[in-house]
């Protein structure tokens, strides 16, 4: 298990915990977060499970693999600190880590 | 105005299995895609992903699973309106009139929204401005190149159709091309081209900057890009491309007056129906109590919701179940021999 905190563009926070082997953008999805559509459902196709990660954590958490920058470019706003939810696998190593998402993802 | 016994919306699998389902049971159809292709997102998103999930099939790709749902529905007429979106539904009497962004009608007892996450438009500037001067100034694709010719076209986006069009253009135009990282994602060959017209001065290369703003009152005069240090810098230009590629959105759908939870619309798991008679959903934009958004289980509420339409189609027949093995009457309409 690990600890989320997704922020929503307006500023709420949602703590949640979640299950390890499930990605960032599943523990969003379970538990309701809103902001996160996840349109193609993890395959990595759509670019709409977009997360700002706070940069302390951006370097901690796994390297994006091939395909993701690429995705990005199609992402909204994507800035350099911007990562696929889809794409981080929940892992007690990555305890505690805080999202930022976009405005919209579309 | 085309009359039909069904009209299905979206070309994906799930939509042309249900087509397979009407036609098998002896009701014509006709199917609306916004996209320009048959296929939906097997087509679109994930063309060369393989599949394993497909019942009898160990593995195939979407274009192959496209394919072979293409090549099961020869036997039959069926005619396709691609690149047009559903935008109006309407009851009239007994029947659903349905219009198009492009002017078609129909009048069809039976809708099978086969919809998927909706429909693909391109994605967007994310500036507000931007839209006042879309499909003046600022376009998501090319319809007319002549326009841009001895202008100044800056173009957003590091893909195939960005990399293309700057390439294509430079010969007629001077252009910006504009990207938000360094590494482009086309084909090599024009990435070398791209980088040999940069060295030739032919094209203007700005990385990693962003859209920021658009500059104009009627018409439009020059654009902000911002880079990631947050620096700007001023471009003239007489048009803006914008190659983002394809985001789906549920669109016209979600004024329908059905019931939409989560860009998905309940249904009864007996016909697939909306809570508008005659109006079913199928495949992944459907859902219910143990919904699963797989390939297959869109092949099986399309063969029920088939089931569904044949009852409004035919309000003074009576369905007969048959099974494809053995009906003289279906080999008739596949055109094959019976024994």
């Amino acid at each position: 298990m690990a600890k989320i905190t997704y922020i929503t563009h307006d500023n709420q926070k949602h703590e949640v915990e979640v299950q390890n082997g499930l990605t960032v953008m599943e523990g969003a999805v379970q538990n309701d977060i809103p902001g996160i559509d996840a349109d193609c459902g993890g395959g990595m196709a759509c670019a709409t499970c977009h997360v700002y990660v706070k940069e302390d954590w951006f370097n901690k958490i796994p390297k994006k693999e091939d395909g993701e920058e690429d995705m990005l470019d199609m992402a909204f706003e994507p800035k350099t600190n911007s990562r696929l939810s889809c794409q981080i696998v929940v892992s007690d190593e990555i305890d505690g880590l805080e999202v930022n998402i976009p405005s919209k993802q579309t | 105005m085309i009359k039909t016994d069904a009209l299905i919306i979206g070309a994906g699998p799930t939509g042309l299995f249900t087509a397979h389902q009407l036609k098998l049971i002896g009701l014509n159809c006709e199917v609306v895609d916004n996209l320009d292709k048959i296929g939906g997102q097997c087509i679109e998103l994930y063309p060369d992903k393989p599949i394993y999930d497909i019942p009898a099939v160990p593995e195939c790709t979407g274009e192959e699973l496209t394919n072979n749902l293409i090549n099961q529905l020869k036997p039959f007429d069926i005619k396709f309106h691609l690149s047009e979106r559903v935008e109006e539904v309407k009851k009239e009497n007994d029947n659903w009139l349905v219009k198009t962004n492009n002017g078609t009608f129909f009048s069809t007892p039976n809708v099978i929204i086969a919809g998927g996450v909706g429909s693909f438009e391109p994605r967007k500037f994310s500036p507000k401005e931007c839209e006042k001067f879309e499909n003046k100034y600022l376009f998501y694709s090319v319809k007319d190149k002549k326009i841009f010719t001895g202008k100044t076209v800056s173009i957003f986006g590091g893909g195939d159709s960005a990399l293309d069009w700057a390439v294509e253009l430079s010969k007629e135009c001077s252009v910006n091309l504009i990207h938000r990282r360094d590494e482009f994602r086309g084909a090599q060959a024009t990435i070398d081209k791209v980088h040999q017209l940069v060295k030739d001065g032919k094209i203007n290369l700005f990385t990693q900057y962003q859209m920021a703003s658009v500059k104009g009152d009627k018409n439009l005069e020059s654009i902000d890009i911002k880079h990631d240090n947050n620096e700007i810098k001023n471009l003239k230009t007489d048009y803006v491309l914008g190659f983002f590629g394809l985001i789906m959105q549920l669109g016209p759908i979600a004024n329908w007056g059905l019931n939409i939870d989560k860009k998905t619309i309940e249904v009864d798991t007996e016909k697939f129906e909306t809570n508008q008679k005659g109006i079913y959903a199928v495949g992944d934009i459907c859902n219910y109590p143990g919904k699963l958004k797989l390939i297959l289980s869109g092949f099986h509420e399309g063969a029920l919701a088939a089931r569904a339409c044949f009852k409004l189609a035919r309000p003074n027949e009576k369905y007969r179940f048959e099974f494809t093995t053995s009906s003289k009457t279906i080999k008739e309409r596949l055109g094959v021999k019976g024994d």
